[in-house]
């Protein structure tokens, strides 16, 4: 798909679109807040990441979710004029996703990045740590705004779209790993360190969360015997490998997204 | 202190009123134990610099040898180097290579057996099998020698200093790495081991077994295999020690097994695995401690009673305390956690709820070593939580009931 004129206006809309709907700048403000607070509070860089990334892995999901959704269905009017024109729906809906996803890394990239930068993060060594943290907190949020559009467009009805996406969060937050806890319980007699592995691949908010823990708390994922973990944790594979099935999840829902908005009666 | 001041007067007294025999290429004496044979007792033996093939020289009288700047002592991978087997001898300023390997013999670059009163400083050895190894040695310094061993696996590798039967030891200043254990004392008591630097060991960094009424103090242990293990042995002082990045499987900054009335105090344990790994030791003190990023700052496993951990800092650890029963013995009081979520209304520095250092998760891991994928999940802290509320498998009883408010100073 080719990033034509035609999409560059929609990106541009959308992006304005959400810049005008005020949300975004609350949103913007509670990075602001939390990181200037969490580093007045703590003032040391490396706890604070910690701190951050508990609190990227679960909220920016959410938000993805919640305004990918809300938006979809406020501007539905917009875009079904917009179909009625001589432009691909592909470039449409890409523009649209686009104009959301990247709105809300921008105030993520500026809330949390003008506070660290302004306690020193750039003579600190934690600074690949949090840059890594960004990009995690950047790829979630194109991955659920993503995934909650997706919903949006298979559902005309408002209020399924709104539940079925904000179940997918829960479900992908909190119900995932109830599940994956109770099996490693279940099976703790059994070979299970690559189906554990596996089984964290297959969730984005824990596939973020087992990169950091590489990069930061390694020490303790290293106390476990096991050639599986040590050689995932312990060299650069498992980021590698990590990396790539987070770009998968960041590419895939707006994929299917895309299809679906062709398959879709308007 | 004042004894080993002693001997080093007597030392000094003994080298400028009995003779001097030089060692040198173009010396009278070419070759050190051709010098040492003709050496009474007592006088100093002067090795200038160059390099000198030696296996197997035994020492059988008191002399001072001293290396004029740093010759070189080849041992040729043939075995010994060095051995003493008289009181008062002094060895200091040499480089020493090249010790033999062997797996029925003990082969060290300085073997002294049944001498007391050694002096051996200054000395660098590098690739060595055993680097010092003193037996049934007393009164002995082992002061600021640079130890290297050949860093290989652990059953093809010896320690650097291997103290067996002695007391009234002195281990200080050195520098020992890529050794089985940097320092090893079996059966040795009253000893003081002072400022050393261990790391890139392939097991401990010092190792005590069965020695009792040892001090070891403001030593920094640092990518072994494990800091320090203490085994089998009573009333050791652990003061002022650092012990960092010990990383791996089964690895820890200090194991303590069968050990009792030790004391801990004013370490700094960061980034280790588990920082101590405590089994079947009872009545130890743990005092201003620092534990800081580590996996597990203390791994409790099994039979350890009256212990008390009293003013230390857990800071940012991933579990602060691991149990592996339900019964708690132990005392927790006054200690600062970072991950204490309570408060203090009366303002007087301590908090007013309880801290629970003992999280359901650890006890999860505990069970099945996997679920650690699932650390710092979301789930995970929900169930944290509940287990905290009302515990059911973790002890009860075990608590801070006087979590402080700030980190503690000292």
């Amino acid at each position: 798909m080719k990033f034509t004129e035609k999409m560059w206006l929609i990106f541009k809309y959308s992006f304005k679109d959400m810049i005008r709907a005020k949300w975004i700048i609350v949103y913007l403000l509670f990075y602001l807040l939390l990181g200037f607070i969490l580093l007045f509070l703590n003032n040391d860089l490396s706890s604070s990441v910690i701190t951050i990334m508990n609190i990227i892995i679960i909220l920016t999901p959410l938000i993805g979710t919640l305004f990918g959704v809300m938006f979809y269905y406020n501007s539905r009017e917009f875009t079904e004029l917009l179909i009625a024109q001589p432009i691909r729906r592909s470039r449409i809906f890409m523009g649209q996703y686009l104009g959301v996803s990247l709105s809300l890394s921008l105030s993520l990239v500026i809330g949390l990045g003008l506070p660290f930068l302004i306690f020193g993060l750039a003579n600190s060594a934690e600074i690949f740590n949090f840059i890594m943290l960004i990009f995690i907190g950047m790829a979630l949020t194109f991955s659920f705004t993503g995934l909650s559009m997706w919903i949006s467009l298979r559902n005309s009805n408002r209020i399924k779209g709104f539940g079925y996406s904000v179940l997918l969060w829960l479900f992908f937050a909190v119900i995932y790993d109830g599940i994956f806890l109770s099996l490693l319980l279940i099976f703790e007699n059994y070979p299970i360190d690559q189906f554990s592995l596996l089984m964290s691949m297959l969730n984005p908010i824990d596939l973020s969360r087992i990169l950091v823990l590489i990069k930061l708390d390694i020490s303790a994922l290293m106390g476990y015997t096991g050639a599986v973990f040590q050689t995932f944790f312990g060299s650069n594979w498992g980021i590698v490998i990590s990396g790539i099935m987070l770009l998968l999840w960041m590419t895939t829902p707006a994929y299917m997204m895309v299809r679906s908005s062709k398959r879709r009666d308007f | 202190m004042s004894r080993f001041l002693g001997i080093l007067t007597c030392l000094m007294i003994s080298a400028s009123v009995f003779g001097q025999i030089e060692v040198c290429s173009d010396c009278q004496f070419k070759t050190v134990p051709s010098a040492i044979e003709s050496a009474s007792p007592h006088d100093t033996v002067l090795v200038h610099k160059g390099i000198y093939p030696i296996h197997n020289m035994v020492i059988t009288k008191p002399i001072t040898l001293r290396g004029l700047n740093r010759p070189v002592l080849d041992g040729e991978d043939k075995g010994y180097i060095v051995k003493i087997l008289s009181d008062s001898v002094s060895f200091t300023g040499f480089d020493i290579r090249r010790v033999g390997i062997s797996h029925t013999e003990d082969y060290a670059a300085i073997y002294s057996f049944r001498a007391d009163y050694l002096e051996i400083s200054d000395n660098h050895l590098e690739d060595v099998f055993f680097g010092i190894r003193l037996e049934k040695s007393s009164n002995v310094v082992v002061k600021d020698n640079i130890v290297k061993g050949r860093f290989s696996r652990e059953f093809d590798s010896g320690n650097g200093i291997h103290l067996w039967h002695c007391k009234n030891a002195r281990v200080e200043g050195n520098d020992l790495s890529g050794l089985r254990d940097g320092i090893y004392f079996e059966f040795v008591d009253d000893s003081y081991v002072i400022a050393n630097r261990s790391h890139h060991n392939t097991r401990y960094g010092l190792h005590y077994m069965f020695s009792n009424d040892d001090d070891y103090l403001d030593n920094y242990f640092y990518n072994n295999g494990a800091g320090v293990a203490v085994m089998f042995s009573k009333n050791i002082k652990m003061i002022n020690n650092r012990f960092s990045h010990n990383w791996g499987t089964s690895s820890y900054g200090l194991l303590l097994k069968e050990i009792y009335d030790a004391e801990i105090k004013m370490n700094l344990f960061e980034k280790n695995t588990v920082a101590i790994s405590v089994d079947g030791s009872s009545r130890i003190y743990y005092r201003n401690n620092d534990f800081i990023q580590n996996g597990w700052a203390i791994r409790v496993t099994g039979g350890c009673y009256v212990n008390q951990f009293t003013s230390n800092n857990f800071i940012s650890n991933s579990f602060d305390v691991s149990y592996n029963s339900k019964l708690n013995d132990n005392l927790f009081q006054g200690n600062f956690w970072s991950s204490y979520s309570g408060y203090d209304i009366d303002r007087d520095g301590w908090g007013d709820i309880p801290y629970r250092p003992v999280k359901l998760f650890s006890y999860v891991v505990n069970r099945t070593p996997e679920t650690i994928v699932l650390l710092r999940s979301f789930f995970i802290d929900i169930i944290n939580f509940s287990e905290r509320v009302t515990p059911v498998f973790t002890p009860d009883n075990l608590m801070d009931d006087q979590p402080s408010m700030k980190k503690i100073k000292w």
